[in-house]
């Protein structure tokens, strides 16, 4: 509770910000909350909507640049890889074809020349595991390898096989990787030769798969990059960091066939985002393949946009800021204005009503005091004759009914004086004034509403009181508004005191106290603004008037006030009105 | 005690008749005048003692007719009728030679005590 209402209260300072008091009715009226919410709408908008703009071209420029450079390690590391392997294939398929360019049919056919032939293949390659010589029907003349594979060689026929076939096509076969009957796998290089006579044999090597894994690169532990080989059929030939073996499935599809190195953003199966490297091998199955996870990759742009999105958020809250502490500024300053210019209006209009309403009194003041006169005169006359005549009838009762209508004329009188008194007011004048005099008679107007509501009227007047230098209009006024409003204040039985007492030897103070409910403590700082106001049917002008007419008599006022016990306005007076 | 003439000018004739009626009760010799300029003429040629003056009279007004009898005859007491407000045209009667003011209404017996004061000073 205590934590909401003093955020309330920080969000109100920042929203009206020096305007200091509470939301009243012209604050209202006027809408300065639209104006307020406008301004930092407009301000915010026009320097936040370029920041936010910018930095979003910004992110997707750098996430290109980065990405790119991202990928391009990749891409160089596919094609170096690339060309490892397939210089190595080459090689070899070169070298057999040198083999079978150079040697006769006749010394193909002889085991022990064959046999030094894959023995100095492997010096000085390596890998080869076997050498089959093949006649142009398919049937196998010569074979060196490991001597438990040959009988098993003996009598087979490849004049149906997919490879014979396109070896004595197009002079040359690179298979993919396949078990056999050999326990590993392996793959095989054939190519064709011709003899003088124009007959056909194929020479063919199986080499071991090891050639192959040996041109994969490898990784540190903690590097998520992974290579491989597969066929164009998607089947690995060589294994995969993780997990899978050689002849199983790929971890990943095969690519589309490009004559370059190709880098590709993918999504794999559970939607981690990775660069998929590639490049084929030409005339072989063989695909050479790398994979990085993008995340990895991505670090660097991770905490390079984290530091963009971190300005933009922190620049937009200094704006904001900013904006609002500036609008709150400004609509203050508006409203102060015209706050300013609503009470000069209602000064000359209240002015102006009090001018009319002392015409008119005065007018009917001087109308009345004439027929009052002549009553006046004529009762007096009437009095005179019964008083000289000892035997006029019924007297003593007559001579007390003139009597009476004379008072009676009297109490008019001293009304038709009090009007004109009023009206005389409106004139500011100095002139020296009894302040005991001067309030009894604003007392004579509210004497009858403080019958009529019970209310009881003191007026304490302490000794040595001396008569000031002031204005009587303006200090009826004073002390009218001010008594009325403790009148308003109070319920029924209220008291009102009113002490004028020295205050050293150059002020007056009059203190007008009431014992109503008080005036709660956080309006006690505002009950002198203009249009401040707890009534429902005040202008919230009378305190503010009050207060402008002291201080334009060189006074103060000041309040106390404690709620359940009552409120004293206090008016400090100069005996002379001093420049 | 010589009768005391007495001159009451009051445009109001309900008002100043009556009031003369109640001096002439009383034993004053009083005459009384509806206007101004008629006040002025007859206050040069009788013999009056004292002149009580309304203020506020259409036509000539009391502080005119004051002037011109303090011209004509300066030493002839002047007290003033004033209504109610007109304080200020009193101050100003008092200085052009006025020797009191009473406000209306009037009361008999305050009048007749500043006629004879003034009177009395005049010897």
């Amino acid at each position: 509770m205590r934590g909401s209402s003093l955020l309330k209260n920080l969000l109100r300072k920042l929203m009206y910000g020096t305007w200091g008091a509470a939301p009243s009715d012209v604050y209202k009226k006027i809408h300065y909350r639209r104006i307020w919410l406008s301004s930092v709408f407009i301000t915010g908008v026009v320097a936040i909507a370029p920041l936010v703009f910018m930095t979003v071209v910004n992110i997707h420029q750098y996430h290109k640049t980065i990405k790119e450079e991202a990928m391009h390690p990749t891409s160089r590391l596919v094609s170096s890889n690339k060309r490892a392997l397939e210089h190595s294939l080459i090689e070899r398929k070169n070298a057999l074809q040198f083999i079978a360019n150079e040697k006769s049919t006749e010394q193909l056919a002889d085991p022990l020349i064959l046999r030094s032939i894959i023995d100095n293949l492997n010096s000085t390659f390596e890998h080869f595991v076997d050498l089959t010589f093949i006649d142009e029907r398919g049937n196998v003349i010569n074979y060196v390898g490991p001597a438990r594979y040959e009988s098993k060689l003996r009598g087979v026929n490849y004049s149906q096989a997919g490879w014979f076939q396109e070896v004595r096509d197009e002079g040359a076969h690179i298979s993919d990787v396949f078990p056999g009957f050999r326990e590993t796998p392996h793959f095989v290089i054939a190519v064709r030769h011709r003899d003088p006579h124009g007959d056909m044999h194929v020479l063919r090597a199986t080499l071991d798969m090891a050639l192959l894994t040996s041109k994969i690169p490898s990784f540190s532990k903690d590097d998520g990059t992974d290579a491989f080989i597969i066929n164009d059929q998607g089947v690995l030939q060589t294994a995969s960091r993780f997990g899978r073996k050689a002849l199983e499935k790929a971890p990943v599809p095969v690519p589309p066939k490009t004559a370059a190195t190709e880098v590709l953003e993918k999504t794999d199966d559970s939607g981690r985002a990775y660069v998929l490297g590639y490049a084929y091998i030409e005339d072989t199955p063989f695909i050479f393949i790398m994979t990085r996870p993008l995340p990895e990759l991505m670090q660097s742009w991770l905490s390079l946009r984290a530091t963009l999105l971190g300005f933009l958020a922190g620049s937009i809250v200094v704006i904001l800021l900013l904006t609002t502490t500036v609008s709150s500024v400004l609509v203050g300053r508006i409203r102060d204005a015209d706050m300013r210019h609503e009470m000069a209006l209602h000064k000359v209009e209240y002015t102006s009503k009090m001018a009319s309403i002392g015409r008119l009194a005065a007018g009917v003041a001087h109308e009345i005091n004439n027929p009052l006169a002549i009553i006046n005169e004529k009762a007096g006359l009437l009095h005179d004759f019964v008083d000289m005549t000892p035997e006029f009838p019924k007297r003593d009762k007559s001579l007390k009914l003139i009597e009476s209508i004379i008072a009676s004329v009297e109490r008019g009188s001293a009304i038709t004086h009090r009007l004109l008194g009023f009206a005389r007011h409106i004139d500011v004048k100095i002139q020296p004034i009894d302040l005991p005099a001067l309030i009894n008679e604003v007392l004579g107007f509210l004497e009858k509403e403080a019958l009529f509501r019970n209310i009881e009227v003191q007026t304490f007047i302490a000794d040595g009181v001396p008569s000031i230098m002031s204005d009587r209009g303006q200090l009826q006024q004073v002390f009218l508004n001010l008594i009325n409003n403790a009148f308003e204040a109070l319920k029924k039985d209220g008291r009102v005191g009113i002490l004028i007492e020295n205050k050293g030897p150059d002020q007056v103070v009059v203190t007008i106290s009431d014992n109503g409910p008080g005036i709660p403590e956080e309006d006690l700082g505002h009950i002198f603004e203009p249009f401040f106001t707890t009534k429902t049917e005040g202008t919230g002008l009378g305190l503010a008037i009050t207060y402008g007419i002291v201080r334009k008599l060189r006074g103060e006022i000041e309040v106390e006030s404690q709620e359940g016990i009552g409120t004293s306005f206090h008016v400090v007076l100069p005996r002379v009105r001093g420049e | 005690m010589p009768e005391l003439r007495v001159l009451l000018v009051d445009d109001e004739e309900e008002l100043v008749g009556t009031l003369a009626e109640r001096l002439a009760l009383r034993g004053y010799d009083v005459t009384y005048l509806l206007d101004g300029a008629e006040a002025v003429r007859r206050a040069a040629q009788e013999p009056f003692d004292v002149l009580v003056l309304d203020v506020m009279m259409p036509g000539m007004n009391g502080l005119e007719v004051l002037k011109e009898v303090k011209r004509a005859r300066p030493e002839i007491p002047v007290i003033l009728l004033t209504g109610r407000g007109s304080e200020q045209d009193s101050q100003t009667g008092l200085e052009l030679g006025a020797f009191d003011y009473i406000m209306k209404p009037v009361k008999i017996d305050r009048l007749i005590e500043i006629m004879l004061k003034a009177v009395g000073a005049n010897g």
